[in-house]
C-alpha cells in the first residue's frame, strides 16, 4: 500500500500529491443545502455538479440535489449569461424552490461572468429568491466556499429591521455534520436561549426514511430566519476558517457582535462556547449539562491510562483539527503531525501556540498534503492517526490505528448522526480513539499479555 | 407494467414549452413494429435540469486514462477534479512490482489564482520532474480541466518537453471538463492520445500466442476483467491488452499484435477499436460477459472466430463446467427475484448490458438509458451514416488513421471475415433498443424530475443507476442497486459475477429492515379495543 512514497522528504512546488482539501464549490453547495427549501446551483460545466453532488452523498448516504448551468464550449468562450438564465427559468417551473443558492467554479470565475447582473436579467418568479456567492476553486478549499456560501446568506438575506436586538443568538456552525448541528442546538437550547443556526443541515442530510422521498426535506435554515439573524444580539461563529468571515460581515452589516470560537470539539473547547453564552446572556449553564461536563472529566480520568503519552497524526480541515488537537492535548496525548490541506489563516501559529505551551515538539503545516504527513510519519511513527477516509491508506500502510474523523468519511455508515462537538461528543470521541487503541494492543499482545481487564 | 404515450404526454407537460420539446425525443415508448425508432442522443444537457451526467475530464482521465497502473496521472488544474477522481471509480489493479502501481496516488498541479493570472505551464513542468523523481513511472497523462484551455496554457508544448527532457512517455490531453456535452468527449480524447502515442510504441511483431486477443472498454469494476481473464485463461487464450482496467502502459504498447479486439463498452472505446481495424487489420468484436447467456455467446462468438475445433471444444467444455457449477447457486435467489421489474440507467453501455442478467434472475427491465450515449449505441452502428456532428461536439478532433505499412496485415481472409460477418457481430453493434421489449421507455439523459415521476408512474421494484440518485428510490421504499460502482461489491461480470449480483440483488429485496418504513402506530387506528356489551 503507498509503496511508492519514500520516506526522504524533497522540497516540493509543483502542486499536490495526495490532497487534504477539495475545492470551494462543495463547502458552498453543503452550505446552501442548510437553507430550507433551496436548491444549490453551480455556475459551470456540469462534470462539478456530479462530482459534488456524489461526494456529499457518499459521505452523508443520502440525495443531494444540485443544478448545472452545464456549460458548453461555446458559453465557456462567450459567457454563461444565457445558461444561467435558463437555469433559473427551468430550476423554478420543474423544481419550484423558494430560493436558489448560486455558487461559481473555476470556469465561470476564470471567464469573468457577471452574476449580480445575471441574476438581475432572469426571470425570478414573485416570492421567490435568487442568491450567490463567488466561489473560485483556485483558492482556499471547500471550507473557504462553505464561508463564502454562508456569507452570501448575510449578504443577500440578513437584515436589521427591530429598533432593539433581539435576545437571540446566531450561530455559525462551520463545516460540520448534521449531528454536530444538533448537538449545539440542544446545548443553546439547554442554555434556554433562542438560536438561529445557519446553515443547518440537520433534518436534511439526516433526514429519516419515511416512504416517500422529499426533494426539500423539513429542515434547513428557514429564510425569515436567516432575514431575523440581522436582529440578534449576537453571532457566535463556531470556527475561524469556516464561519468567521461571515460573522463579521453580519456584524458590519447589521451591526450584531460577532465572537468567534473554536469549533466546540473537545472539554475547554465546549466550556467556551458554554461560557460565551452564559457570559452574553446571563444565564446560568443546567444541571443536566454540567452533569454531562462532570461525566465527560470523570471518563477522562478513568481512562487516562489509555491515552497518555501516545503520538499522534492528525489531519483534515483547519477549525476541526485545531480544536481536536487541543483536545488531545488536554488527555495528555501527543500530536507530533499536524497537518490541514486548506492553506493561509492563522492555523499554524494556533497549532504552535498550543503545543508550546503543552511541551511538545511537533510538524505543523497548512496547506499540505498526504503524500507529505505519510512521509512525516514514516520518519517519526505514530500510535494512532485521525482524519478523513483517505487516511486509511496510510494507516494501512504503516500499520497505525486509525480513527475517521471530519469530512469526507465515505467507508463508514452513521457518522453523520453522531456528534463530535460538545461534552457528548468529546465522549465519543473518546470511545473512538480507546477502541482503536485498544483493539490494537489486544491484536499484538502475546498469549499470556492479553488483558481480560484493561 | 407498460406506460402508454398519454401517461408520457403528462410527464412533459409538466415542462416548459422549450424544454418539453426537447426532452420529447430523448424518450421513447419501445415499439418493435415501428422497426429502428429514432432517438435524440448526445445533445447538450438543458441548464438547471439536473443531469446525471458528468464531463470530459471525468471521461478521459476518470474513466479511460485513470485505470493504466504504471502510469502517473497528472491533473493540471484546481483541486477539485483530481480530488474527486481520486479512488472514486473502482477500477482494480494489481501490479507484480507494487512500485509500479500509482493507482492510490492522486496528483494534481493544485493551480492557484496566481497561476490563473500568470499561467500554470511553469507549475505543470515542475510537478512532472517532481513526479518523474519521485515515482519514475513507466509514462505519465496530463489531464487538462476547465480552466487551462481559458488561460492558454500549451500542456501539449509542456509535454513534449518534458519527454525529451526524462525520456518517458508524457502524453497530454486536452480534455477540459466544457468540451463536448457530457463524459463522451472524455473518450474520444483519450482514444485519440492512447492510439496517437502508446499503442504501436512496443517492438513486438508477433503475437505471442495463437489466441492472442485485446479486451477494449473493459475498466475492471470491483474484479470484472479478472472475471474475464480467468475464463479466457481457462479456455484457453492470451490476453495482451485490456483496456484499460488492470491495464498497462506496459501492455498496451504492444496492443497491436493481437488477433481479435474485443469491445465490451462500445461508447468508450470504439474509436480505438475502429482505428485498430484500419492501422492495423485487427477485427473487432461486440461482446457482453454481463449475464450468463451473454458470456456463452460471446464466447461462442470468438471460438467461431478462430475457427479451431480444439479451442470450440474447450469453450463448451468451460461453459458446460461453469454452468454446472453456478446453476444450483442462482436457484435460491432466482426464486426471490422472479417476477419483479428493474429501471436500468446508467453511463453509456451497462443500460443494455445488465438487461440480460436481470432477465436471467426474472427481473423485466422496463425502463433503460443512457447518461451520454450517442445514437449508435440506442439504434445500432448502421445508423452512424446518419449522425451529423452539431455545434457542440465539432470541435472534438477525430483521428485519422491510415494501414501501418509494415505492419498492418489481414487476421483472418476477407471472404471469412464476410462469412462471419453474417453469423456474429464482427465489428458491428446493434444497441440497445433492439433488445428491449414493447412497452417499455427508453430514455436519454434522463433527469431527477423523470426519475421521481417515472418511478412513481412505473413502481419499479429495483432502481438501478449510480450514487447520486441511490438513495432517492429508498426513501420510497425501493431498493436500489448502483450499476456504475456495484456498491462496493463485484465482479458482476462472467459467471462468478452473475452469481454475486444474483445474492446482491436478492439481498436488498430480503432486507427485514423494509417491513419497517412505515411506523405500526401509522398503520393500524388510534385505539384498538372491543366494544363490550352493556349488561
Amino acid at each position: 500500500m503507498l509503496d511508492c512514497t519514500p520516506a526522504n522528504i524533497v522540497q516540493r512546488s509543483g502542486g499536490a500529491i495526495n490532497p487534504a482539501k477539495t475545492c470551494q464549490p462543495i463547502g458552498a453547495m453543503y452550505a446552501a443545502l442548510g437553507i430550507h427549501r433551496c436548491l444549490p446551483h453551480s455556475h459551470g460545466s456540469q462534470g462539478c455538479c456530479a462530482y459534488h453532488r456524489s461526494h456529499l452523498t457518499r459521505h452523508f448516504r443520502e440525495p443531494v440535489l444540485a443544478a448545472s448551468s452545464s456549460f458548453t464550449e461555446g458559453a465557456s468562450i462567450f459567457g454563461g449569461a444565457a445558461n444561467l438564465k435558463t437555469a433559473i427559468k427551468n430550476v423554478f417551473t420543474i423544481y419550484n424552490p423558494d430560493i436558489i443558492a448560486i455558487h461559481t467554479t473555476c470556469l465561470s470565475e476564470t471567464i469573468g461572468d457577471d452574476l449580480p447582473t445575471i441574476i438581475k436579467g432572469a426571470e425570478i418568479p414573485p416570492g421567490k429568491l435568487v442568491i450567490h456567492a463567488n466561489t473560485p476553486s483556485y483558492q482556499g478549499s471547500h471550507i473557504t466556499g462553505f464561508s463564502n456560501m454562508t456569507r452570501a446568506m448575510v449578504s443577500y438575506l440578513a437584515e436589521a429591521t427591530a429598533a432593539q436586538k433581539k435576545e437571540q443568538v446566531n450561530i455559525i456552525p462551520g463545516f460540520v455534520n448534521p449531528a454536530d448541528m444538533r448537538e449545539i442546538k440542544r446545548l443553546t437550547g439547554l442554555m434556554g436561549i433562542r438560536s438561529i443556526m445557519f446553515p443547518d443541515t440537520a433534518g436534511v442530510l439526516d433526514a429519516p426514511m419515511t416512504g416517500k422521498f422529499e426533494m426539500y426535506p423539513a429542515g434547513g435554515a428557514k429564510v425569515a430566519d436567516i432575514r431575523d439573524a440581522g436582529n440578534s444580539r449576537l453571532t457566535i461563529a463556531l470556527g475561524s476558517y469556516a464561519a468567521s468571515d461571515p460573522a463579521h460581515h453580519l456584524e458590519r452589516k447589521c451591526r450584531v457582535r460577532a465572537l468567534t470560537l473554536k469549533t466546540p470539539i473537545g472539554i475547554k473547547a465546549t466550556d467556551d462556547f458554554l461560557l460565551a453564552l452564559r457570559g452574553h446572556f446571563a444565564c446560568a449553564v443546567p444541571a443536566e449539562l454540567e452533569e454531562e461536563r462532570g461525566q465527560l472529566v470523570d471518563i477522562m480520568i478513568d481512562t487516562h491510562h489509555h491515552f497518555f503519552g501516545k503520538k499522534v497524526a492528525i489531519f483534515g480541515d483547519p477549525d476541526i483539527v485545531l480544536a481536536t488537537t487541543e483536545f488531545l492535548l488536554d488527555l495528555g496525548m501527543r500530536p507530533v503531525h499536524v497537518l490541514t490541506g486548506t492553506p493561509g489563516g492563522d492555523f499554524e501559529s494556533a497549532i504552535a501556540a498550543l503545543l508550546r505551551e503543552a511541551g511538545v515538539e511537533a510538524n505543523v503545516r497548512a496547506g499540505g498534503d498526504l503524500f507529505l504527513l505519510h512521509q512525516w510519519i514514516k520518519n517519526q511513527p505514530v500510535d494512532l492517526l485521525i482524519g478523513n477516509t483517505y487516511g486509511k491508506y496510510i494507516a494501512r500502510a504503516e500499520d497505525i490505528p486509525f480513527v475517521r474523523l471530519g469530512f469526507p468519511i465515505l467507508d463508514r455508515g452513521l457518522h453523520s448522526y453522531l456528534p463530535v462537538v460538545g461534552y457528548r461528543g468529546a465522549m465519543r470521541l473518546l470511545e473512538m480513539m480507546g477502541n482503536a487503541l485498544l483493539d490494537r494492543a489486544d491484536r499484538d499482545a502475546a498469549d499470556e499479555d492479553l488483558e481480560l481487564v484493561m | 407494467m407498460a406506460l402508454n404515450p398519454k401517461d408520457l404526454e403528462e410527464i412533459l407537460g409538466q415542462y416548459p414549452a422549450k424544454v418539453k420539446r426537447n426532452r420529447k425525443k430523448h424518450i421513447l415508448i419501445r415499439d418493435s413494429a415501428r422497426g429502428r425508432q429514432e432517438i435524440e442522443a448526445n445533445t447538450r444537457t438543458i441548464p438547471g435540469i439536473i443531469t446525471n451526467r458528468g464531463c470530459a475530464f471525468a471521461g478521459c482521465k476518470g474513466v479511460v486514462l485513470g485505470p493504466l497502473k504504471d502510469v502517473v496521472h497528472i491533473v493540471h488544474g484546481p483541486i477539485g477534479c483530481a480530488y474527486y477522481s481520486w479512488l472514486t471509480r473502482r477500477n482494480k489493479a494489481k501490479a507484480a512490482d507494487p512500485k509500479k502501481n500509482f493507482l492510490a496516488y492522486c496528483v494534481s498541479t493544485d493551480l492557484q489564482e496566481s497561476d490563473i493570472v500568470f499561467g500554470g505551464e511553469k507549475k505543470l513542468a515542475r510537478l512532472i520532474d517532481e513526479v518523474v523523481e519521485i515515482f519514475q513511472p513507466n509514462a505519465i497523462t496530463i489531464s487538462a480541466t476547465c480552466p487551462v484551455g481559458l488561460i492558454g496554457d500549451d500542456i501539449q508544448m509542456v509535454a513534449k518537453k518534458a519527454q525529451e527532457k526524462h525520456g518517458i512517455s508524457i502524453i497530454a490531453f486536452s480534455c477540459e471538463g466544457y468540451r463536448g456535452v457530457s463524459q463522451s468527449a472524455g473518450h474520444h480524447i483519450a482514444n485519440n492520445g492512447l492510439m496517437e502515442h502508446v499503442i504501436g510504441l512496443g517492438d513486438r511483431e508477433e503475437p505471442p500466442h495463437e489466441y492472442t486477443v485485446n479486451i477494449l472498454g473493459e475498466y475492471n469494476i470491483g474484479g470484472d476483467s479478472w472475471e474475464v481473464h480467468r475464463i479466457l485463461h481457462e479456455i484457453g487464450y492470451h490476453v495482451q491488452a485490456v483496456m484499460t482496467g488492470d491495464g498497462s502502459f506496459v501492455d498496451l504498447k504492444d496492443a497491436h499484435v493481437a488477433r481479435l479486439n474485443l469491445v465490451q463498452c462500445h461508447r468508450s472505446i470504439n474509436y480505438i477499436a475502429d482505428m485498430l481495424e484500419k492501422k492495423y487489420g485487427t477485427p473487432w468484436l461486440k461482446v457482453n460477459f454481463i449475464g450468463i447467456r451473454a458470456t456463452c455467446e460471446s464466447l461462442r462468438h470468438m471460438a467461431l472466430y478462430f475457427g479451431d475445433e480444439k479451442l470450440m471444444r474447450r469453450t463448451e467444455q468451460v461453459i458446460a463446467r461453469e454452468l454446472a457449477r453456478i446453476e444450483p447457486l442462482l436457484e435460491p435467489y432466482r426464486k426471490i427475484c422472479q417476477g419483479k421489474t428493474a429501471f436500468c440507467f446508467v453511463g453509456g453501455s451497462r443500460g443494455h448490458h445488465y438487461q440480460g442478467l436481470y432477465e436471467e434472475l426474472g427481473i423485466k427491465t422496463v425502463l433503460a438509458g443512457y447518461e451520454f450515449a450517442h445514437r449508435d449505441d440506442y439504434e445500432g452502428r448502421d445508423v452512424l451514416p446518419e449522425i451529423k456532428p452539431d455545434a457542440d461536439s465539432k470541435n472534438i478532433p477525430d483521428l485519422h488513421v491510415l494501414p501501418d505499412e509494415r505492419r498492418y496485415r489481414l487476421k483472418i481472409p476477407r471472404e471469412r471475415m464476410e462469412e462471419l460477418k453474417g453469423k456474429i457481430p464482427l465489428s458491428y453493434y446493434k444497441g440497445m433498443n433492439a433488445d428491449m421489449a414493447d412497452g417499455s421507455i427508453i430514455v436519454d439523459d434522463l433527469n431527477h424530475y423523470e426519475t421521481e415521476e417515472f418511478i412513481r408512474l412505473l413502481r419499479p421494484d429495483i432502481f438501478s443507476s449510480g450514487i447520486k440518485d441511490k438513495y432517492i428510490p429508498h426513501k420510497m421504499g425501493i431498493p436500489s442497486k448502483q450499476l456504475h460502482n456495484y456498491d462496493y461489491s463485484g465482479p458482476y461480470a462472467g459467471f462468478n459475477g452473475a452469481v454475486n449480483f444474483a445474492r446482491d440483488v436478492a439481498m436488498s429485496f430480503v432486507i427485514p429492515a423494509w417491513n419497517y418504513v412505515v411506523p405500526p402506530w401509522r398503520q393500524g387506528p388510534l385505539l384498538e379495543g372491543v366494544v363490550e356489551e352493556a349488561k
